[in-house]
């Protein structure tokens, strides 16, 4: 399983979670876990999600997630998990 | 599994903190490239280059991109070009027909800077290593992106004091070569003592002969990081200080190892090293400088600055080395004067001064490094900066650089721009007694006595 890490930061608005879920649903991404908080006033999400399904590749997905966080006026990241890993666990 | 908050905490390096990867070098040997035959060699060269690097720099991008990390610099180090061109260099010029693949190679595969063009001569110079070197300032005039070291000592063979003073001259000769572009060459150019094989950063790095045919190393960074870190414990003890730079260390350098290991496993090329630096730049936040007086310096230069400056190197590398499988190559706190916003400061501040500078690379990863002088500054006196910084490296077992540029046709009191990562530099004053008679004598500076270890 190739496990990405996508996170959304920026002014909550409506649909932010209904978007960035229709364009994984539509690349096949699987969904593994969804948290959410307020830091500092600003929305705050992190999913965990599966890529391994997809056609695209983590570069391309992340891209893509880029320009829709453009579109709802959100920065979205997408990850591998690793980074995260690495950095946070021994 | 990974929280939201350390997500944040790592996406909040990366864009707040200027966290990156600085660099992915693949050293490359050049060894079988060796040709009695000039043009048949630099075309062995090129080819060998093109073909091992071709996919460098998009596997450095596609990984950026998939990590969410920066990698700042995809860049090249080949074999000290002194002992490749022996065979078919019979003049400079010849030598410079090198320089000039090299360039090419460079722009072909699209990295920023090729390092490499070399000579070893800590002991002495053979004929073809004497010949590379007088091409230096010709081969930085007419390439725009390689970069050129030799070193002159070691703490194993002592100081090449002809060496040394030829080096004075050739650093003068590239400033007034390249004095249309503010003497940038000099930038492209390093003086070492007991320089790394295996060290990624430019403009010293070049591919050991102790070294495989072809390597990935790579240089970490994040000044900022550490700063924003010691910022939560002001006014703590030193234990506390130290134990948060080691943390911050570690953490930094765990994505440089990761990255690493990802591009060794997609360019199929083995893993070398993880050189453990905190490399500024000139951007905001992104200073050692800025590092140094979060420990509780008014400016880079007041008394305490060595003593901060030793104990945040040897926490860097503390809290680096369990973080990576294998660590080389400079390791430690750069402190290159146009790329520090914090040195520049200090520097125009009257806090710096090139004297408190040498002492503080006593205790750091390099040298006297990106600091410009004036222009009409004697070779013989930039022979002997580059031979007291190589007693430090030679005498305390580390490596010790120069890189000082002579702006032709500026003073002190002005400026130089030399743009991007380079930065820019106030020219700072050299010391105007004369050391002609000791440069002049010639021969060797023998090893020190603790280097007899057998």
């Amino acid at each position: 399983m190739k496990k990405t890490i996508i996170t959304v930061v920026g002014n909550d608005t409506v649909g932010i979670i209904a978007k960035v879920c229709t364009y994984l649903a539509e690349n096949n991404v699987n969904i593994l876990d969804i948290s959410q908080t307020i830091v500092q006033g600003y929305f705050n999400m992190m999913m965990v999600a599966d890529t391994s399904a997809s056609e695209k590749d983590t570069g391309t997905i992340s891209k893509e997630l880029g320009v829709l966080g453009d579109e709802i006026g959100v920065l979205i990241r997408c990850q591998h998990e690793d980074i995260f890993n690495k950095m946070h666990r021994i | 599994m990974i929280n939201i908050f350390e997500v944040n905490e790592t996406n909040k390096m990366i864009e707040q903190e200027n966290l990156d990867v600085r660099t992915i070098t693949m050293g490359i040997s050049l060894l079988d490239c060796i040709d009695s035959d000039l043009e048949t060699m630099n075309r062995k060269i090129y080819d060998k280059i093109t073909t091992r690097a071709r996919d460098l720099v998009s596997t450095g991008e596609k990984i950026s991109m998939e990590y969410g990390i920066p990698i700042v610099n995809k860049r090249i180090s080949v074999t000290p070009i002194g002992l490749i061109g022996g065979a078919a260099c019979k003049s400079s010029e010849d030598f410079v027909s090198i320089a000039r693949t090299l360039d090419e190679a460079a722009k072909k595969v699209g990295v920023n800077f090729i390092g490499g063009y070399t000579a070893l001569v800590s002991k002495g110079m053979t004929p073809a290593e004497e010949l590379l070197i007088r091409s230096i300032p010709q081969a930085l005039a007419v390439t725009e992106r390689v970069c050129s070291s030799v070193n002159v000592g070691s703490t194993k063979t002592g100081i090449d004091m002809d060496a040394v003073k030829l080096m004075g001259e050739i650093v003068l000769e590239t400033a007034k070569a390249t004095r249309e572009q503010d003497s940038l060459g000099c930038a492209k150019l390093v003086v070492f003592c007991n320089a790394p094989d295996v060290n990624p950063f430019m403009a010293g790095a070049f591919h050991g002969v102790t070294e495989a045919d072809c390597i990935i190393n790579v240089g970490v960074s994040g000044p900022g990081v550490v700063k924003t870190a010691l910022k939560e414990v002001r006014g703590a003890d030193f234990e506390t200080l130290c134990e948060t730079i080691k943390r911050t260390a570690f953490k930094v350098t765990r994505v440089g190892q990761l990255v690493a290991q990802e591009a060794s496993k997609r360019l199929n090329v083995p893993f070398g090293i993880v050189d453990l630096s905190l490399a500024p730049t000139p951007a905001i936040g992104d200073s050692v400088a800025e590092i140094l007086e979060e420990i509780g310096l008014e400016r880079v230069g007041a008394p305490g600055t060595t003593a901060a400056l030793a104990l945040l190197n040897d926490q860097v590398k503390k809290g680096g080395v369990m973080a990576a499988t294998a660590v080389g190559g400079l390791s430690g706190a750069f402190i290159p004067v146009s790329e520090d916003q914090g040195l520049i400061d200090a520097v125009n501040a009257g806090a710096l001064t090139i004297e408190k500078l040498e002492a503080m690379t006593c205790v750091c990863s390099v040298g006297l490094d990106m600091i410009a002088i004036p222009g009409d500054t004697k070779a013989s006196t930039i022979a002997g900066i580059i031979a007291d910084e190589a007693a430090i490296g030679m005498v305390n077992q580390k490596t010790t650089a120069v890189r000082v540029i002579p702006v032709i046709g500026k003073g002190v009191g002005e400026t130089v721009e030399f743009g991007g990562l380079l930065g820019y530099a106030p020219i700072m004053p050299v010391n105007q007694f004369s050391c002609d008679a000791f440069v002049e004598r010639g021969g060797r500076i023998p090893a020190p006595i603790h280097s007899f270890k057998n």
